[in-house]
Order: C-alpha cells, then structure tokens, then sequence
C-alpha cells in the first residue's frame, strides 16, 4: 500500500513538470500543424541559461528561470520567423521539411551548445535538493513539491491568459481555425511567430524546474522531447487541459513502469501509450473532456 | 534510358570495379561506408521518396539486420554470414505488423509513429539481456582480418542490387502507384488503388534493403551494440539527409547523396575534427532551407544561379 502510494506520488509531482513542457508543445503544435522537433533542444538551453546564472550569480533556478524565459522566448520567436517560417509554403517533394529543419535546427542547437559547455554532466545541487519530509510512511521530496507547485501555477495563468486576454484568445483562434482567424483580423503570422516563443519559454521553464534534481548534459532532449509528444497527443493538439491531464497521466504510468516492471523500461511505458492512443483515440483526451 | 545514360552507367561501373585494388586501406574504408548507405539511402527512398511515407525509424530495420545473424551466432553459433539472409528476413517479418500498424497513420502522424518504435526498439534490446546480451554488444571475428577488398566487393553487390531493384519496381506498375499514393492518398484510394497494400508493397523491399545493409555492416564492423545500429540521429536521420541532399523520390539522388555525405564527414572530421559535428547539421539546415528538392531535384535552380540566365518557370523540370 505504502509503495502504491509512493508511486503514485512522485508520478503526479513529475508528471506536473512533463505538463508545462509539453504545453508549451502543444500550443506550438496547434497553432502551427507541425511536427516540432526543436523544442527539446531549446529546453536544453533554456537549462544552461540557468545553469549559467546558478554558477555566475548564485540565482537558484527557481528565480533563474524567469530570465532563461524571456531570452528563450527571443530566441524561440526569431527562430521561427527567419528559418521555419521560410519553408512553410514551399511545395516540396517530401511533404515532411520543415519537420527535418526543426529536426536539423536541434541537432545544431545541441553541437553549438556542446562546443560551449563540453558534454560533461552538470549540474545545480544545493542542499535543498535532497530535502524531503514523511507523510506517514511515504517520502515527499519537497524540491519536487515546490516544482509541481510552480508548474501547477503557470498552467494557471496560462489558462487565464488564453482565456481572458484579447491576444490569447487570438492564439485559441489561430489554433482553432487559420483562416477564419485572419479573416477576423488576426496577424496569424505575427501569432505564430509569437505562439513559438511562448512555447518555448514554457519549455524553458520546465527545464527550470527540473534542474534541482537531475543533472545537465547537452543530449538531455531527446526523453523530454519524447514525453512531451506522447502527452501532446495523448492530449490532444493545441489543448491545455488535455496536456496537463496527457503529464500527469503519463507521470504515473512511467512511475507504475518503474515500480512494477523495470526501471530500464519505464520510457517504453510512455512509447506504448502514445502508439495505442494514435491508433485508437487519434484526437486524444481532447474528444473525451471536450475542449 | 538513353544510349549516353548506359554509357556513363557502364564507365561508372567499371570505376567502382576496378579501382578499388590499387587504393590504400583506408580509402577501402570510405569506400564501404559509401556503398553501405547508398543500399540504405536507396531503401529509405523507395519508401519515402517515391511512396511519399517519410519514416523516422528506419534504424528498427538497420538493427534488426545487424542482430539476425547477431542473435543465431550468440544462441546456436553459426556463421555471422548467415546473418546475410537472417538479418533481412527478421526485418521483413518485423516490418510487416509494424507496416500494416503504423500505415494506418498519415503524414508527421506516420513519422512520429516510427520514431517511436524506433526509441522502443532501442530500450528494448538494450533491456531484454537474455535474449539480446544487452547494452555490452556481441563481438564477431572477421573472415578476412584486416583485409577490406572482400568487403567492398560484397558491399558494392548488395547496393548495386538495391539499385537495380528500386529501378524495376519504380519503373514498373509499382512505380506509379507509389508515386500517386505520396501525391494524394485520398485520390489514389479514389482511383482505386488498395493504398496499404502498396506502402507494404514499398516497406517490404526498404526494409529487406536496409537489414542486408545492416548484416554487411554487422560483419564488417565485426561489433553490434543496440545504441550504434539503432540509433536515432546516426542512422534513422542520416539516412534521411543523404536522401535529401541528392534528391528524394529520383534514382541516383540517394546515390550521390550518400557518397557526398560520406566523403564530406570523413573530409571535414580529418580537416577541422570536431567542429565537423557542428558544420553537419548546420549544412542540413541550408540544404532544406534552400535546395528542399535536393541536388538532383533542384539541378534546374542551381544552373539558373549559376548561368544567371532568366527563371524558367511552367515545366522547368
């Protein structure tokens, strides 16, 4: 009982980190229709901007990450003007380009970084990291707590951001429908140039929040990217809800795998999940909670 | 083809036969590197060049190649030669559930997908020790030692038959199948053409392709572990960018794509050492950026830039 418990536990708390990751997906994804496949790289870098101003400033993440936010979302929205944005109405043979550029894009992005800081495994350990308290039996470990927390509260404004703001609304429309949006007078290009950066200062974020418990090398991406496409469809493209529900859903299930068959296959879980539900829930949570 | 095609056909033949005895070991070397991934870029275009089904997981078919004749030789041994035929037929049975799974899905949907079977597969020889000795790898002793020509000649064999097959399938009814089911699936079904079957039509010759380039690899290499031969960005995307630099849906693109990728990396890792993984990508960039067709595919856009003669638009190509 205590062992369910526990799983179920560090399930949610980590699965509330994949959620703001793969929010930020998600959007990108809606608004755009493609596949992004640079979002684990600039997360990457979002996590050696706080790096850089741990070991420079002594900024812990937590405060580090805001900064790490507004360079990522600069570098995210040129990113996307200037190189992804070419290549979207250009008729190609293989119909998947801009695909393989935002694949080349991270390949790129992680060679840059790893010429800067070396592949060495770093990383921002305080004595904070290792804190946890007992709820009867069950370990808590409060740097998890406090990043679920934080995560839980950007999922928050986000949603009142989409919501109630004129240009989050205009990002929905963007998402909903692409002509009908510019139709109304929307700037789709000016959207989406804009959705990107949001969408990887999001990304930014959640490396942010990682950083206290694991460590750091130039390769990180390549799981997280994974996850946050498996919660992207699990969720549904371009919905919030289904992204947060997908993170924490998957959270569990990768945690259940660990604790109940092996912690060597514990991403094959998540994989599992993701082919089943392209096969047979192709709309993802989305169709189920209705928006 | 033309009387002039079959005579540069015939030289170039002749080159790659001839030559390679009177060039020092390590020319050899690139050598079968170049004439493993024109089998594999040749592979990978038959499914996603000409039947439109790009796939990010074509190392599934590389690795299963390489540990068919790895697994017989672990559990019963018997020659790694045998994986020459193991190797393929494990990809091919495979690829077919894989295939009629993930061929339901369209588009980046499809892509995702085989990126995915891909990490799986990965993971899962990795964990499953048992069976597939795990993360340590399996170790073979090489026929010939240190001698690369015996090599080179059974690695020109195995790509010069992928060549001649793709040329006859894409020349064939087959061929325009393919090609009507990348320009529009739905049309295609309309015209009457039982899609699935014709992607597995592609998948089963790319994946039997790509496992016999893994089982030359196996025994060339002589060592297979699961993070070298399934590999995401060493195989299943650089399959992809050989193919995209020559020219994906044309006949020697991949060729020429996959000799100008090999020749590239081995000259810039001995020029400017690791630096080299920087420029890579960054010329990838350039190439979908620019040249999306590739060298082939563009040959009319780059003569323009060059002859600076006015844009020919209609019918260009």
């Amino acid at each position: 009982m205590t062992l369910l418990g526990q799983t179920l536990i560090t399930g949610v708390l980590i699965g509330g980190i994949y959620a703001i990751i793969a929010i930020g997906m998600t959007l990108i994804m809606g608004v755009m229709k493609i596949i992004n496949l640079v979002h684990g790289a600039l997360m990457m870098v979002g996590m050696y901007v706080c790096l850089v101003l741990f070991k420079s400033f002594g900024l812990h993440p937590y405060i580090g990450m805001i900064p790490a936010m507004v360079i990522l979302f600069g570098i995210g929205y040129f990113l996307q003007k200037y190189s992804i944005e070419r290549v979207a109405g250009v008729e190609t043979i293989l119909p998947q380009s801009q695909v393989l550029l935002t694949l080349a894009l991270a390949l790129t992005i992680t060679e840059i970084v790893r010429l800067i800081f070396s592949s060495d495994y770093q990383s921002t350990y305080t004595p904070f990291s290792s804190k946890c308290f007992y709820v009867g039996d069950m370990s808590i470990s409060v740097p998890y707590l406090v990043s679920f927390v934080i995560a839980m509260a950007f999922v928050a404004g986000l949603h009142l951001f989409l919501t109630r703001t004129d240009l989050g609304r205009s990002v929905v429309a963007t998402a909903q429908d692409k002509d009908a949006a510019i139709y109304m007078g929307v700037d789709a290009k000016r959207i989406t140039n804009f959705t990107f950066g949001l969408g990887t200062a999001l990304a930014a974020a959640g490396g942010a929040l990682l950083l206290p418990v694991f460590y750091l090398f130039p390769d990180i991406w390549g799981p997280y990217l994974t996850k946050s496409f498996v919660i992207t469809v699990l969720g549904g493209m371009g919905s919030t809800v289904g992204a947060l529900s997908g993170g924490l859903l998957l959270g569990v299930a990768e945690t259940f795998g660990a604790t109940y068959w092996s912690p060597g296959y514990s991403n094959v879980v998540g994989l599992i999940i993701f082919l089943l539900v392209l096969l047979f829930l192709p709309g993802g949570l989305k169709t189920i909670i209705g928006r | 083809m033309t009387k002039k095609n079959w005579f540069l056909l015939a030289i170039l033949g002749v080159v790659v036969v001839a030559i390679p005895p009177f060039l020092g070991s390590y020319f050899q070397h690139v050598l079968i590197l170049i004439m493993m991934w024109v089998t594999m870029a040749t592979a990978w275009n038959l499914l996603g060049g000409y039947c439109g089904q790009v796939s990010f997981g074509h190392a599934v078919f590389f690795g299963l190649g390489a540990y068919g004749g790895g697994l017989l030789h672990l559990h019963w041994g018997t020659s790694p030669w045998w994986g020459m035929i193991a190797g393929p037929l494990l990809a091919v049975i495979i690829g077919i559930p894989i295939g009629l799974i993930t061929f339901r899905l369209r588009g980046a949907y499809f892509a995702l997908a085989m990126l995915a079977l891909g990490e799986t597969f990965r993971i899962v020889f990795i964990n499953w020790e048992p069976v597939t000795a795990g993360a340590v790898g399996m170790i073979f002793s090489r026929t010939w030692g240190a001698q690369k020509l015996p090599y080179y000649y059974i690695a020109l064999a195995v790509a010069a038959l992928s060549i001649y097959v793709v040329y006859r399938l894409v020349h064939s009814k087959y061929g325009y199948y393919f090609v009507s089911i990348r320009e529009d699936q739905d049309a295609a079904e309309g015209l009457g053409i039982p899609t699935t079957k014709y992607k597995l039509y592609a998948l089963i010759p790319s994946a039997f392709f790509t496992g016999l380039a893994g089982a030359v690899y196996m025994n060339y290499i002589a060592y297979i572990e699961p993070h070298s031969v399934f590999n995401l960005s060493a195989i299943s995307i650089m399959m992809m960018l050989c193919v995209m630099l020559g020219g994906a849906g044309t006949l020697w693109g991949p060729v020429l794509g996959a000799a100008a990728y090999t020749i590239l990396s081995e000259a810039l890792r001995a020029g400017i050492g690791p630096l080299a993984y920087l420029i890579f990508p960054i010329i990838a960039c350039l190439i979908i950026m620019f040249l999306p067709d590739g060298i082939i595919g563009d040959w009319g856009k780059i003569k323009r830039v060059f002859s600076r003669r006015k844009p020919v638009y209609a019918g260009g190509e």
